[in-house]
């Protein structure tokens, strides 16, 4: 690296580079080529910090400003008045509501503020093509050090000590899924890397992948020395093609630097990785179908055991971990597991990353140590619900997870504590609802994801979802009996209880909680015949209160089926049979005199 | 070989490493139900009627798994029968009798566990996708003229890739070994043809026998080739 007065890391995550980072790249090149400053000003392009909602961002380091929102026409101004002048620019600065003065530093952010950043210690700080980069911030120091220093045992027991659980779903302790692979004598084993990541919303190890590829490689060659594997795969979703560019870059310099090959660092240790792309499958992220899907067979679940420990890939023994959780190994090595277990609550150790988004202020990516509350997670990190609309429920770990409603909203997050509540950690997903959201129709949502998903292979899965998302048609259409909660109820626990793999066994998790916290909205549904959030569009009506109606004939010239009729300055009438509830008239009346009831 | 010491239904029982919750079941002539298991192909675990309890060692709660698919352990303990197992074999088969309700073999197992209607819509399949059909053809007889296709709620038996593969050997392996009756085979202009649920397509000359399955006294029935 070059010594250069000012460093600018602008993020070149995917959500930015959707949003034009790379034209802004390109400007402020010319921009401070054109002002003589490349010899002061360099320019790094960095993996996703995380702030999605407000891409593209930059940090100028060394004062830690943060800009946000960057556009090509802003930064002739940016230039002159931040790197020539030493103005930084307040317009570009973020603020937290309108007329709140700006804050300029990255690190009095809220959204910032509350973050440890462990998996994702160098988001935003690096250029994640430059393995020299990588290795000046500690990189591959951590492997250096267990080669030297500790035999194989000596390196499981400490990420055992370290209390890491699998950062992929289940929260699985690694330590011990290590020591089983570990404990399986064969000439070949196999190491895998977890990276389908089919969660609707979640995009945490896309970003890890992305910002930081290096830690992952680093990652596996630790667990492949532990556990004596001398063959690796990195799974990988095929959307995801700046990841899978960056990690093959990743691959490939680590080849040259001989840290992936044969006698890795002059010690008797052997490695090589390959990556494979997934099939688009969300089903495919299970262990079981994953390692079919790499042996190039269909991908579908088989019953464990055996587990892949025992008999993974072509019958070895394999250890798969998520992405998130082998970037957790090299820090842990580094610094020590008791530093790793200061961290969190009694049973879930360090940190974890959520992707927030749906119906709060800040969507993006944040890292937070275990035991936080959701309610900091939504209103410190995520600025709460936008529009000034009130909360109504959080579901945590993705479509398979479950439905958390405001006054458990203090709990600490853990696996323990959200299991208990009826959700589930899974991969950090965390979809914030307002009050405006039907919870029915959310676990029909839902339920049609995994129903769709499902490989159809076991009856309870298959069939169970299928019956499940009828019995919620039925509810959300107005045909719904209270019968038809107590069948729901019960299939849901046969599903629950009886399918083969986790799809199937976690599917019904956002009809039990919403059952359970949000049972009066069904009984509406069905003994009223309406729904409280006007959502279901089965059970809401549109009419036109005529004391209220102008006869400004807005309604009537936007509704697409021409159900509305009236004359001028008289009230206008919706006739019910041909209204499709599509609620444009709703919208559109400034005198709100369109009822939606 | 290492031997195994369990207790089903409170009856204990020694068998050989890899032996599964079934197999011993059925040595102690403890009977569980099954539809997608076969003693000749390789454990699959997808009709979840054979689910029982099993708790291992010292740990309170048990758990239910499908018993064909799962290996014995060092005292473990097992049932095969109570109100949990009872119920969710019922569950699960108020959704097979929607599934099939013209099927005799799997109204008859509903009836055992008090199940006389589904709660819901029926459909009019006979096949219940236990993949019987494909994995003897595959296993067995080494054709693989039979596959499933798709997935979740459209998956089906057909021909590989959806082309008859021209492999079948109208040996009708598959028709013997389907639970529900689903899978036919059938004589058309003196060619049989194998249903494969719901594509037909035509034999060949079996490669062991080398017998041309379309001569004249090609069985309707081939039952009545295998030993009784
Ligand atoms: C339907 C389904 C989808 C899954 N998808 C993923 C995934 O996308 N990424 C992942 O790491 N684990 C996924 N898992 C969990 C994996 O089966 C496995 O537990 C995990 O990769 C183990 O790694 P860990 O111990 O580091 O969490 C999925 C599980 C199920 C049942
Ligand atoms: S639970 Fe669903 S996804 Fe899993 S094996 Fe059964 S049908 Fe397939
Ligand atoms: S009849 Fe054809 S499809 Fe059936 S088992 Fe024999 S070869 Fe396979
Ligand atoms: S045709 Fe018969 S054997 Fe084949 S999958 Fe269907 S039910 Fe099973
Ligand atoms: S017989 Fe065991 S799952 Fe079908």
């Amino acid at each position: 690296m070059k010594t250069c007065r000012t460093h600018l890391l602008l993020c070149a995550g995917t959500g930015c580079v959707s949003n034009g980072a790379f034209e802004v790249m390109r400007s402020l090149e010319e921009e401070i080529k054109r002002h003589n400053l490349t010899e002061e000003v360099s320019i790094v392009a960095t993996g996703c910090n995380g702030f999605c909602e407000r891409g593209p961002t930059m940090v100028v380091q060394p004062d830690g400003i943060f800009y946000q929102r960057l556009t090509v026409d802003k930064v002739p101004h940016l230039v002159e008045e931040h790197f020539l002048k030493g103005r930084p620019v307040k317009e570009l600065m973020y603020t937290e509501a309108k007329g709140r003065p700006p804050v300029p530093r990255m690190n009095d952010i809220e959204f910032f503020r509350h973050q440890v950043l462990i998996a994702l210690r160098n988001r935003g700080r690096i250029d994640p093509e430059k393995i020299d980069e990588y290795i000046a911030n500690d990189g591959y120091a951590g492997l250096a050090r267990i080669l030297k220093e500790m035999s194989p045992e000596e390196v499981i027991s400490q990420i055992k000590k370290s209390g890491l659980r699998g950062r992929g779903g289940a929260g699985f302790p690694t330590g011990m899924k290590w020591e089983f692979a570990r404990r399986s004598a064969a000439d070949l084993k196999y190491i895998v890397c977890n990276a389908d990541e089919g969660d609707p919303g979640a995009f945490m190890d896309r970003s890890i992948l992305e910002a930081d590829p290096h830690s992952v490689l680093e990652g596996m060659l630790i667990g492949a020395y532990a556990i004596g594997a001398s063959r690796g795969f990195i799974y990988i979703r095929e959307e995801y093609p700046l990841a899978v560019e960056r990690i093959k870059r990743a691959i490939r310099a680590a080849e040259e630097y001989g840290l992936l090959g044969e006698r890795i660092f002059g010690a008797a240790f052997d490695f090589s990785l390959r990556v494979v792309r997934g099939a688009g499958a969300f089903v495919c992220g299970e262990e079981t179908a994953l390692m079919a899907s790499i042996e190039g067979k269909m991908g579908r679940p088989r019953p464990r055991p055996p587990f892949p420990a025992e008999s993974g890939l072509w019958g070895c023994p394999t250890n798969i971990n998520n992405v998130e959780t082998w970037s957790n190994v090299p820090v842990i090595i580094l610094r020590g597991a008791d530093w790793y277990s200061s961290i969190g609550t009694p049973s879930s150790k360090g940190t974890k990353v959520f992707s927030v988004v749906g119906k709060v202020e800040n969507t993006g990516l944040v890292e937070v140590p275990m035991g936080i509350t959701l309610r900091k997670i939504i209103f410190d990190i995520g600025g709460g619900i936008p529009g000034g609309k009130r909360f109504k429920a959080v579901q945590t770990g993705g479509p398979s997870g479950g439905c958390i409603p405001e006054n458990k909203l203090d709990l600490e997050v853990d696996y323990e504590q959200l299991a208990e509540a009826g959700a589930i950690m899974g991969s950090g997903g965390l979809i914030v609802m307002d009050e405006d959201t039907c919870m029915v129709d959310l676990a029909r949502y839902f339920l049609a994801f995994l129903e769709d998903e499902s490989c159809g292979k076991c009856v309870p899965c298959r069939e169970g979802l299928q019956r499940m998302h009828e019995i919620l048609d039925d509810i959300t259409e107005g045909r719904g009996t209270m019968d038809h909660l107590v069948l729901l109820e019960r299939l849901a626990n046969t599903v629950k209880k009886a399918s083969l793999c986790a799809l199937g066994s976690t599917a019904p998790n956002p009809v039990l909680t919403t059952l359970r916290y949000f049972r009066d909205e069904y009984e509406s549904h069905i003994n009223e015949g309406r729904c409280p959030a006007g959502v279901c569009k089965a059970l809401i009506r549109f009419s036109i209160d005529p004391e209220a109606c102008t006869g400004c004939t807005a309604c009537r010239k936007v509704c697409p089926t021409d159900c509305i009729a009236g004359e001028r300055k008289q009230p206008h009438k919706i006739d019910p049979d041909r209204c499709i509830k599509c609620g444009a008239c709703h919208e559109v009346c400034k005198f709100n005199a369109v009822r939606k009831t | 070989m290492m031997t195994i010491k369990l207790k089903i239904d409170k009856q204990d029982i020694e068998v050989p490493e890899g032996t599964t919750i079934l197999e011993a079941a059925r040595m102690l002539g403890i009977r569980i139900p099954t539809l997608c298991h076969h003693e000749a192909l390789k454990p699959y675990g997808a009709c979840r009627i054979c689910l029982v309890e099993v708790r291992a060692g010292t740990a309170r709660a048990s758990t239910l798994v499908a018993s064909c698919v799962f290996p014995v352990r060092q005292g473990l303990e097992v049932t095969t029968d109570s109100d949990e197992i009872r119920e969710v074999r019922a569950g699960l088969l108020e959704l097979l009798l929607a599934r099939c309700p013209g099927s005799r073999q799997i109204r008859e197992l509903a009836g055992e566990f008090g199940v006389h209607e589904t709660p819901y819509t029926p459909r009019d399949h006979l096949c219940i996708l236990c993949g019987l059909c494909v994995r003897v053809c595959d296993e067995i007889v080494g054709a693989r003229a039979i596959d499933f296709s798709f997935r979740g709620q459209a998956l089906d038996v057909k021909p590989p890739l959806l082309t008859p593969a021209g492999t079948c050997i109208a040996c009708g392996t598959c028709t013997t070994v389907c639970p529900t009756e689903a899978v036919k085979l059938e004589e058309i202009a003196r060619v049989p043809y194998g249903h494969a649920v719901s594509e037909t397509h035509p034999g060949e000359r079996c490669r062991v026998c080398g017998t041309h399955p379309t001569k004249p006294e090609f069985p309707a029935n081939y039952d009545d080739w295998f030993p009784k």
